[in-house]
């Protein structure tokens, strides 16, 4: 197996890790804004990774030229959108979740310091 | 290698199915848009690794960065148009 397969296989992997990480965290978390979080990170370098990967695998060329250039198009535009449909959110009038909620959900939350 | 893509593209689309519960089910139509956006994200680094193993990259690549395009614009949009709306 060459080096750059070894290269190639770490990134792919990190960045299906990460995309992981960002599904789950979209499906679990509590509120619009903390789901936002997670996919609006994660999502961003796992497709970072994943697309350097694709990059590697195709060494030095016109078309890991394109790749790299959907990867910058990316880094720029995904933190935008979350921005926007975060603010039109905020502008809507969706109130965070914060402890009062979380009171309501399991008292031991109290407890453990969570008081404000 | 083309073993490894295509194994790293099954997963890609077992996560796009795990996020169109949140599209089809999002208490709001805001968590419907952070959800689209989630999967419209992973289709293009699924686009990329069919080209991959079909061998037609030099195709799928224009296909993806039209994608990547739509996907930015249709976002800003819909952020846009329910801000002026003012409704959830």
């Amino acid at each position: 197996m060459l080096f750059k397969d070894v290269v190639v296989i770490l990134f792919m992997l990190g960045g299906l890790f990460l995309f992981a990480t960002a599904t789950f965290g979209l499906l679990r978390l509590p509120d619009f804004y903390a789901r936002l979080h997670a996919t609006g990170k994660a999502d961003t370098l796992g497709a970072l990774w994943a697309l350097i990967g694709l990059a590697v695998y195709h060494g030095f060329s016109l078309t890991s030229a394109k790749i790299l250039f959907i990867a910058v198009f990316m880094f720029l535009a995904q933190p935008t959108a979350t921005h926007a449909i975060s603010r039109a959110a905020f502008r809507c009038g969706v109130q965070p979740w914060t402890c009062e909620d979380a009171v309501l959900l399991k008292d031991d939350v109290v407890e453990q310091g969570g008081a404000k | 290698m083309t073993q490894f893509f295509l194994i790293i593209g099954v997963g890609m689309c077992v996560l796009v199915l795990l996020c169109l519960y949140r599209a089809t089910y999002g208490p709001t139509i805001l968590n419907r848009a952070a959800g689209i956006s989630a999967i419209g994200t992973k289709t293009l680094i699924i686009l990329l690794l069919m080209g991959v193993i079909y061998d037609r990259i030099d195709m799928f690549i224009d296909i993806s960065m039209v994608y990547a395009l739509l996907n930015f614009l249709g976002t800003v949009v819909l952020a846009k148009y329910l801000e002026r709306s003012g409704e959830v």
